[in-house]
C-alpha cells in the first residue's frame, strides 16, 4: 500500500518538503499542513518543485491552513486539490502508512 | 507476528532534544521485539559523527548509545548517502557501529548502511510503522 | 479504522497540538476509533491543567480533556519527558519529593512502551509535530 505523507514546514524556512519530495514512490499522496501550505501557492519560486512532485503522484493541502494563512482556493498550484480535516482522515486510511516530515 | 517500525532521525543532536529522546525510544522501543530499522536523513546524520564532545557546552554526550544498539539486536541503520554527500561528510566521519551475529559464531558485522535516497524511499515504503523525529 | 496519534509538541507556540486535535476529532466524528493519544518531547505540556490561556482564545488542554471525556480516550503523557519538563501526577510528585502535580484530568502518566504499544496496536499511527 502507498504511503501518505504530511509536511508541516514552508518550503523556505526548511527542506521538509524538498526531502519529502526525493522520498516518495508510486501511488504516494503529499499533504501539505500548516505552514506547509505555503508551498501551495502558485507564483512561488518553490512551485516548479511542486510541479514536478505533481507529475509523480498526488498533492493535497488542507483547506483550513490555506483560509488562515489568507491563501485562496484559486491562487493554489494547479493540480493540487484541497482537503479539509474528514479528508485529512480519509487520506491516513487510505494510505498504509504516514509519514511526517517534520 | 513481528511490525516493522521505522524511527527517521532528520535533526542534528544537542541544537534540539528530539535526536536524544528519539533514541530513549527506540532503546525502550527494543523490548518489544518488533523488526526495527533506524534511517538517518538530512541533519540526522549528523547524530552518528565519531568525536562528538559535549563538555564545552555542557551537555550530555549520548553518541555512545548508538554503539551499543547492536546488544538490543538493533542493527539496521540506514544512513543516506545523499544526505551525507550535502553536508560535506563521508562514512569515515562517522562512528564504527556493529553487532555480532550469534548465528555466525558472534562475528562482528557493521550496523550501518550506506543507502541511496532512492533505495531509502523503497525501505520508507516497506513499513508498517514510521516514526519521525 | 483503529488509529493512533503522538503529539510531540506543546499547545501554541507550534500548531501541533491543535493540528492533532482537529484531526482527531475529525477521526471520531467519522466513527473511527482511537487506540490511544500519546504525548512525547514537549507535547507532555498539553496535559498540564496550570495554563491560563486568554479568555478569547481557545483552551487547548480543556479541549483535549473533553474530547477524552467524551470519547473515553486514552491520554497519555511521556514519563520520562513529562518530568523533564515538570508535568507530574500526585505519585511522580511524591516520588520525586515535589511539593505539586500538574497533570490536568483525562491525562495520565506512563512510559515509553505505551507508544510503541499504540504502533503495534493501531491500524495507523500519525504524528504531529515540529
Amino acid at each position: 500500500m502507498s504511503t501518505l505523507h504530511t509536511v508541516n514546514k514552508s518550503p523556505f524556512e526548511r527542506n521538509a518538503l524538498c526531502t519529502c519530495f526525493g522520498h516518495i514512490t508510486a501511488g504516494d499522496a503529499v499533504l501539505m499542513i500548516e505552514d506547509g501550505v505555503i508551498g501551495a501557492r502558485k507564483g512561488a519560486t518553490t512551485a516548479a518543485m511542486v510541479q514536478a512532485a505533481l507529475q509523480k503522484g498526488k498533492v493535497y493541502a488542507l483547506s483550513s491552513d490555506l483560509a488562515a494563512r489568507g491563501i485562496k482556493p484559486a491562487d493554489v498550484i494547479d493540480g493540487i486539490q484541497l482537503v479539509d480535516y474528514g479528508g485529512f482522515v480519509d487520506l491516513v486510511t487510505q494510505h498504509g502508512r504516514t509519514v511526517s516530515w517534520l | 507476528m513481528a511490525k516493522k517500525f521505522l524511527y527517521i532521525n532528520r535533526k542534528a543532536p544537542y541544537g534540539t532534544i528530539y535526536a536524544l529522546e528519539s533514541l530513549e525510544v527506540v532503546l525502550i522501543g527494543a523490548a518489544f521485539e518488533q523488526d526495527v530499522s533506524l534511517a538517518f536523513i538530512d541533519d540526522g546524520v549528523y547524530q552518528l559523527t565519531a568525536g562528538q564532545d559535549t563538555a564545552g557546552a555542557g551537555m550530555k554526550n549520548f553518541s555512545r548509545t548508538y554503539k551499543a544498539l547492536g546488544d538490543f539486536e538493533i542493527n539496521k541503520l540506514y544512513v543516506e548517502r545523499e544526505s551525507l554527500e550535502e553536508r560535506g561528510l563521508t562514512l569515515d566521519d562517522l562512528q564504527q557501529i556493529t553487532w555480532e551475529d550469534e548465528n555466525e559464531d558472534y562475528a562482528e558485522k557493521p550496523s550501518i548502511h550506506l543507502v541511496g535516497r532512492a533505495e531509502m524511499a523503497s525501505l520508507i515504503a516497506s513499513q508498517d510503522v514510521v516514526l519521525s523525529f | 479504522m483503529l488509529l493512533g496519534i503522538v503529539v510531540n509538541e506543546g499547545p501554541y507556540t507550534h500548531q501541533a497540538s491543535d493540528t492533532a486535535y482537529q484531526f482527531t476529532k475529525a477521526a471520531l466524528e467519522k466513527g473511527h476509533s482511537i487506540f490511544r493519544v500519546f504525548f512525547y518531547h514537549d507535547g507532555v505540556n498539553n496535559g498540564t491543567r496550570l495554563t491560563v490561556p486568554p479568555q478569547d482564545d481557545r483552551n487547548l488542554q480543556k479541549l483535549w480533556t473533553e474530547l477524552a471525556e467524551k470519547y473515553k480516550l486514552d491520554l497519555v503523557v511521556c514519563v520520562a519527558a513529562a518530568q523533564r519538563r515538570g508535568i507530574l501526577d500526585a505519585d511522580e510528585a511524591k516520588r520525586h519529593g515535589k511539593d505539586a502535580a500538574n497533570i490536568a484530568p483525562g491525562f495520565r502518566i506512563s512510559g515509553l512502551g505505551q507508544l510503541i504499544e499504540a504502533g503495534i496496536n493501531a491500524e495507523r499511527l500519525v504524528t504531529f509535530g515540529d
